[in-house]
């Protein structure tokens, strides 16, 4: 075990050094800083001494050593944009990034694996036109008598939503049929479209949910500043949490429902069955941990995705996060933060893997070495 | 069994008829099956697969797979109707009063839980007891089922146990409540002879120790003959005959038992081999077309186990599969290996088809070493191998032309299309199907059907030696009778030499003409099949003859 984690740690610290070459290239062949920084009115002279300075007449291989050094200790120099430490720069964005990746990668978690087995136990049959019918009659009827009522289009929609989510309980089988078609939307509409949806209902019409900016933040400790704290904070990371979730959620949702009913179908579920165990032992303590190697690995892959590009959201809801920092840096050709960020995204992929492989392990005993393999 | 009627039996069974309605009509899995199970009694159901066995069992117990069901009938357990129960009734009956074992054991105890946590969890659920009380429950009934040591045990995990105790494992959970019924539906199938005579003893221990009834399911003959106070024959969702075991075996009426009881081998049969000439004195090496000489291979199980021992690079920990193994094959002829499972007689079949390197020794094929530069080319092309599971060994997205055809265009043997598809339909003349069957895909056959088309695959290639790993230990009886006529036809026909893997000893003494016994990679004994069948040295060897269940051992 020990031995295992000192040889992922070595190939992590491989990976590591391969971006750190990749972010590296990147100064030299955005062009000449030197040029940048001096203005074309400068000294030749003065260039000379600027590049001596800073170390660019040095070998190529000094210069990388340099760099790698220095990204060790955590200094990616100074940002050509904003003038300010590149490390101080992220930092800074990182708490915004960090929990608005935890929030809606929770959600994702919680409520893709809840529908997953939902729909996996309760949608191994159609359900009956009648079901069908019934559950329909009961989502449109009330919400067309609000809309002829005049409430407006809100109030219906509300109300089917709210029907709909209870025919969870008396038409099962419907109830995951619907989810799994909804679920498509979740997965083939983009993000900035489904971000620019929610902003319009619930930011513009219905003025219940700040439609940008995390609402006011508290400092924690040592610049770590959290919106978790304040009222404002919490209402503002709702809509991005639940836009940057909600593909997340319905690919955990698929997966888990797949795995799920192939599970249902081994010997020791029918064995378990057998003894006489109740459905809900069976279903979540039996079935449930036997889908998990599969679901740590894709939730630990879009984790790091979360935390890396959540991008777009990020812009279309100016989230003050690592993300859109980035993209305005790219804007400007800001080379150290780009590298300090690629190297920050390689970072977090390495260390999330490196915690998957653990869990798979706290997961399934017969992955645990001892000695049995090799039979004939 | 004479105050039978006078009891109430445990299990009633009324006419039961179990439908599937399926899209393309309605199919009828069980017609009108009626049956009754005595206290104490054991009740043997036979029949190949498809008969409706199993069925019956999963309906008693009211398990059957969507969209199966019960469509009329009634089944009673002490005189109580449990066909009707709603399920929450249902569930409380399961492991509590009928207990069920499953034909699998590798596959029916959840792998990502210890052994003690599903026994305790199952006590539990059915009996008001503590976690210790249960634990120490678990901890007997453990040992009731025979697992040596079941206090240091009960935290290990499924893996950590082989075939046979697991299966124990699964009896014990089986048991767990005190069930008055438990339905075993092929418990022994998967597992090797000796392992299987010692389940058995353990089921009928413990029938006669709690007096439950037990209904068990198996296609195998002999297991009833062994341990069956009844025997049900059944056909096709019908129940053919029944009737004490004795009489039954001896004087079967219908001619579906009958065919049923021919067709399978029995170890004192002459051997049905060709004799071959006996001038030829087996030990001329020359004349051997297969020569294994002192082959050994050996497997590292990794680390020394602990952490350290990885850490500090200690040295791997060797297990050897196979050890100083030597025997000669004459040509024409069969040579059976058998042995437990472990045993290495699937290693030392992969490393003479080719497939795994040997740590040492040699293997000639018709005087060439298989594992040498030269000897490799002509090996590709005159070994073939047939594997055990003819549902694995077919590549399920392709078709059966294709499948048959990719040995003749992976060694190049011809490229032009049309004789390629000739050849295809010749050789599937020959395994006797219809040649139609190339544009087929191999789920639309059965399992002997397909066991057939592995072997038109191994013949494409005109080998002259094909490796058997146990090629009909997946199949029903009859079937395996086909399969096994078929594999003797075709090697009068073409002279073909064969290398038969089974555990099966029937099956080896009705094929082969020279046998060798393997027990822990080691090869105890070797001969010419009657003298060791009949006059065993060995004392494995006796062991293992004595521990086939056997028709004539019927009381």
């Amino acid at each position: 075990m020990l031995a295992f984690i000192l040889r992922r740690l070595l190939q992590s610290l491989i990976v590591m050094l391969a971006v750190a070459f990749i972010a590296f290239l990147m100064f030299r062949f955005v062009g000449d800083p030197v040029e940048g920084m001096m203005g074309v009115d400068a000294r030749l002279a003065d260039r000379e001494a600027l590049r001596d300075r800073l170390g660019l007449n040095d070998p190529f291989y000094m210069q990388f050593w340099t760099f790698v050094k220095n990204a060790a200790r955590g200094e990616f120099g100074i940002s050509y944009r904003l003038q300010q430490p590149v490390t101080q720069l992220i930092l800074s964005r990182l708490p915004a990034t960090i929990e608005l990746a935890v929030v809606s990668a929770s959600l994702a978690l919680i409520v893709g694996v809840t529908l997953g087995v939902f729909t996996a136990i309760h949608g191994r049959l159609p359900p009956s036109s009648r079901e069908t019918l019934t559950a329909l009659a009961a989502i449109i009827l009330p919400a067309l008598a609000l809309w002829f009522l005049g409430r407006g289009l809100l109030w219906s929609f509300g109300a089917a939503a709210l029907i709909f989510v209870s025919t969870a309980f008396w038409a099962k089988s419907f109830f995951s049929q619907a989810v799994m078609a909804v679920s498509l939307v979740g997965v083939s509409l983009p993000t900035f479209l489904i971000g620019i949806g929610l902003i319009f209902v619930f930011a513009v019409e219905l003025k219940l949910l700040p439609s940008f900016g995390r609402g006011q933040t508290v400092e924690l400790w040592k610049g770590w500043s959290t919106g978790f704290l304040t009222k404002s904070g919490l209402l503002s990371l709702i809509l991005p949490a639940v836009t940057l979730s909600l593909f997340q959620m319905t690919l955990i949702m698929r997966l888990v429902r797949a795995e799920m009913q192939e599970v249902l179908r081994s010997d020791y579920i029918r064995f378990a069955r057998a003894r006489g165990l109740p459905e809900s032992t069976i279903n979540f303590r039996h079935a449930l941990k036997n889908t998990m190697v599969p679901v740590i690995t894709i939730t630990g892959l879009q984790l790091g995705s979360i935390i890396a590009f959540a991008i777009i959201t990020e812009t279309v809801f100016n989230w003050p996060g690592v993300g859109s920092l980035f993209v305005n840096s790219v804007q400007a050709v800001d080379v150290p933060v780009m590298a300090a960020y690629l190297l920050f995204v390689a970072l977090v992929f390495v260390v999330i893997n490196l915690i998957v492989d653990l869990l798979y392990y706290l997961v399934d005993p017969r992955l645990r070495v001892d000695g049995r393999s090799g039979r004939a | 069994m004479t105050e039978t009627d006078a009891q109430t039996p445990v299990l009633s069974v009324r006419d039961l008829v179990v439908d599937f309605p399926l899209r393309r009509g309605n199919f009828r899995a069980l017609h009108g099956v009626s049956f009754d199970i005595a206290p104490g009694e054991v009740l043997g159901v036979v029949g190949e697969s498809g008969a409706g066995k199993s069925m019956t069992g999963a309906a008693v117990i009211g398990l059957l797979t969507p969209p199966g069901r019960i469509t009329s009938g009634e089944v009673y357990l002490q005189g109580q109707r449990i066909d009707q129960l709603p399920e929450a009734e249902m569930v409380k009956l399961r492991g509590k009063r009928i207990g069920m074992v499953m034909q699998d054991p590798l596959t029916s105890l959840n792998p990502l839980f210890t052994v003690g946590q599903q026994l305790i969890e199952t006590i539990r659920q059915h009996l008001p007891l503590s976690e210790a009380e249960a634990r120490a429950r678990a901890v007997s009934l453990l040992e009731e089922a025979g697992i040596p040591r079941a206090a240091e045990r009960i935290d290990s995990y499924p893996h950590q146990f082989s075939g046979g105790m697991r299966q124990r494992v699964v009896i014990a959970l089986a048991i767990a409540a005190d069930p008055e019924l438990v339905i075993a539906d092929e418990p022994t199938s998967a597992l090797d002879v000796s392992v299987q005579a010692q389940v058995i003893k353990v089921l009928k221990k413990l029938c006669e120790s709690r007096g439950a009834a037990i209904m068990l399911i198996t296609h195998d003959m002999g297991v009833i003959a062994q341990i069956a106070d009844r025997i049900l024959v059944m056909n096709a969702g019908r129940i053919v005959e029944s009737g004490p075991v004795g009489q039954v075996i001896r004087h079967p009426r219908e001619p579906y038992t009958i065919k049923l009881i021919d067709s399978i081998p029995t170890l004192n049969r002459e051997s049905e081999a060709p004799v071959p000439a006996e001038a030829a004195t087996p030990e001329s090496a020359q004349d051997a077309y297969v020569r294994v000489e002192n082959l050994t291979r050996d497997f590292s199980l990794g680390g020394g186990g602990s952490f350290f021992g990885r850490l500090f690079g200690g040295k791997d920990k060797i297990f050897r599969a196979v050890n100083d193994v030597s025997f000669s094959i004459r040509r024409g002829e069969t040579y059976g290996l058998v042995g437990e499972s472990g045993s290495g007689k699937s290693t030392c079949a992969k490393m003479i088809a080719g497939l795994i390197p040997p740590s040492s020794g040699r293997i000639f094929v018709d005087g060439a070493d298989v594992w040498s530069a030269e000897g490799a080319a002509s090996r590709r092309r005159n070994v073939q191998m047939i594997f055990q599971d003819p549902y694995a060994s077919l590549n399920p997205r392709w078709r059966v032309g294709s499948i048959v055809a990719e040995p003749i265009k992976a060694l190049k043997l011809t490229s032009n299309r049309s004789e390629i598809e000739d050849r295809v339909a010749d050789l599937l003349r020959k395994v006797r199907l219809d040649p139609v069957a190339m544009r087929k895909y191999p789920h639309e056959f059965s399992g002997g059907q397909r066991q057939r088309i592995a072997i038109a695959r191994a013949l494409s290639t005109q080998p002259a030696f094909i490796v058997c790993d146990e090629p009909t230990s997946a199949l029903d009886v009859s079937v395996q009778a086909q399969v096994l006529d078929l594999m003797s036809g075709l090697q009068e026909e073409y002279g073909l030499t064969y290398l038969l893997i089974s555990h099966n000893l029937a099956v080896i003494r009705q094929m082969a003409n020279d046998v060798g016994v393997m027990r822990q990679g080691v090869l105890e004994e070797s001969g010419p099949v009657d003298e060791i069948f009949d006059h065993p040295k060995a004392e494995y060897t006796r062991m293992l003859l004595d521990a086939v269940p056997d028709l004539d051992k019927v009381a």
